[in-house]
């Protein structure tokens, strides 16, 4: 449904896409992940026929974004990040003009239909103005969904709204995602663990890593991360455990508990054991601790390690 | 065709939701009906004075360069205001058709207000013995109606440039006065010496109003004349949009 090769975008002189490659099969449900200004809109923009990428190729459905945009356009639905609506227009006119100049048949059927979907049948004739912040989402998604395209793009499509705003929404995806391809952008971890069949995680205009949640988790999940709880003088200790083979990361959580990171593929579970009882303190519990997808992601998307003064100053704490 | 008349009907109908366009209708025929009123006056008590519709339509033209920036400026930089410009640049439409649909949607809501003020001429039909001259009532109405066309599109492709109503509105502002007013002047000071004065002349947007049509006169380059500055103004409104797309 939508084949991205080597996608760049240049803002004048600023890189915001580099060379980002990634298919989206029918059906799916496809997270973009990353953090502000890493290049998700940029990539749904060129996407939707809005702007042309500098070199590269993206087809949707077929066609290309930039030689047949208007053929490409007729099969996307799109919800910008700021839900593009005419405050002074009522939600049924609204709908109804975006049918025309799609030219949806039996527009005005159509548009109840969508209403109910997205449940907000009964404001069809508040005026835009008069909506909170999560009914005019939803009017967005109603927007983006009334020439029932093959494929949804979505940017951010729950920022802004409350919990069970949210829910709402990522349910109403769920059951789009059953019958359209659906890309979203989001910078929230658990919602793309939520909602995704697949994500990719994006930084600085380039793709880090692209996987289904729970692959994505495994991978990283190799790096296992084990809390430690010892009793006694702790001071130094930190010092002590980082200079293990096999331990980074040691961050202090508590007095007296902390945890580590393991490098992938080792296990230096039983020489931090001997360190610690070596160095005279009681070790009272030792445990892994799964990785969440926030870290994963987290770790992916960091620019660098935490600087090592950082480190330093939290030894000498402990 | 049929995107361009969905744009333009939303444009045209969403007018009426704003007290501005209200506002303008009520200037422009108050202001006209105070003219009508003394120009019959005049005549009550001057003898040969011969009220006229040139009368209504003088005014009524210049008035229209004043306003038509209120009417325009709103039409493609509120879209980029609101972000909706992204929702029609990502809709299966070509940038053409939405300008021309902006364009188009400006210009009907104009001509309501000018097809409002036809009850002047009609009243002094009734008045004047044997009526009034058909002609340049013709004329001037087809001239207002083309001045109305040039000014919008000029309108909307300054609205294109903006994402700020206020600035929209002062820079179509200023391109009007210069067409308006501007050029005329310069075209006498320099004369025949002045190098160019002869295109100056032709650019003059007042001339080819005042010096013709309204006194009756269809020219073909007056014709020509209007119907490129809006050919002109809509090519480049386009241009335009197109150029947003690859910034």
């Amino acid at each position: 449904m939508i084949q991205v090769e080597g996608l760049t975008k240049y803002y004048g002189f600023r890189l915001a896409l580099d060379n980002v490659s990634f298919d989206a099969h029918k059906g799916e449900i496809l997270g973009f992940l990353g953090p502000n200004g890493a290049g998700k809109t940029t990539t749904m923009r060129i996407l939707t026929g809005y702007m042309p990428p500098t070199s590269g190729t993206a087809k949707v459905a077929g066609f290309d974004v930039v030689d047949e945009s208007l053929e490409v356009r007729k099969r996307v639905g799109y919800l910008p990040e700021t839900v593009p609506l005419y405050p002074d227009m009522t939600v049924f006119d609204y709908l109804l003009f975006m049918a025309n100049l799609r030219h949806v048949p039996e527009a005005e059927e159509r548009v109840d239909e969508v209403l109910e979907m997205v449940n907000i049948e009964d404001r069809a004739e508040s005026y835009i103005a008069a909506l909170s912040k999560g009914l005019r989402q939803r009017v967005g998604i109603a927007q983006a969904i009334l020439h029932d395209p093959e494929v949804l793009i979505l940017d951010e499509p729950t920022i802004g709204l409350d919990p069970a705003q949210i829910i709402e929404v990522r349910n109403l995806i769920k059951e789009l995602g059953k019958e359209h391809t659906v890309l979203l952008s989001t910078h929230i971890l658990s919602e793309a663990q939520q909602v995704c069949d697949r994500v990719m995680i994006i930084n600085k205009g380039k793709l880090v890593a692209e996987d289904t949640p729970e692959q994505l988790q495994a991978r990283l999940t190799g790096a296992q991360r084990v809390s430690l709880h010892i009793g006694g003088e702790v001071n130094g200790i930190q010092k002590l455990l980082q200079k293990i083979p096999g331990v980074s990361n040691v961050t202090r959580i508590e007095e007296g508990v902390f945890e580590f990171e393991t490098k992938p593929g080792q296990d230096p579970r039983a020489e931090v054991a001997r360190a610690v009882v070596d160095a005279g303190l009681d070790l009272l519990e030792m445990h892994k601790i799964g990785m969440s997808l926030e870290e994963i992601f987290l770790q992916l998307t960091r620019e660098e390690p935490k600087p090592p003064e950082l480190n330093d100053a939290q030894v000498d704490e402990a | 065709m049929v995107n361009i008349w969905t744009i333009a009907k939303r444009e045209y109908k969403l007018y009426y939701s704003s007290p501005v366009a209200y506002m303008i209708a009520f200037v422009i025929l108050l202001v006209l009906g105070i003219f009508f009123y003394l120009n019959i006056q005049v005549a009550t008590f001057q003898q040969g004075y011969i009220p006229s519709i040139q009368n209504t339509l003088i005014p009524l033209a210049t008035m229209l360069v004043l306003v038509t920036p209120a009417i325009t400026t709103r039409l493609l930089a509120e879209e980029q205001r609101l972000g909706t410009i992204e929702l029609l640049l990502t809709a299966p439409i070509k940038d053409w058709e939405l300008v021309v649909g902006k364009w188009l949607g400006g210009f009907l809501f104009l001509m309501t207000i000018v097809a409002l003020t036809l009850i002047y001429p009609i009243v002094l039909n009734a008045l004047v013995e044997p009526g009034i001259d058909q002609g340049p009532m013709v004329s001037g109405y087809l001239g207002v109606a083309l001045v109305c066309a040039s000014l919008v599109a000029l309108g909307v492709f300054v609205s294109s440039l903006f994402s700020n109503q206020i600035a929209a509105f002062a820079t179509t502002m200023g391109v009007m006065v210069f067409f308006w007013w501007i050029i005329g002047p310069i075209v006498q000071v320099s004369g025949p010496f002045g190098g160019g004065s002869e295109l100056l002349s032709y650019l003059d947007f007042n001339e080819h109003f005042f010096g013709s049509m309204v006194n009756g006169i269809i020219d073909l380059r007056d014709l020509m004349y209007y119907l490129s500055f809006t050919a002109f103004w809509l090519f480049f409104g386009a241009i335009s949009v197109e150029i947003r797309r690859w910034r």
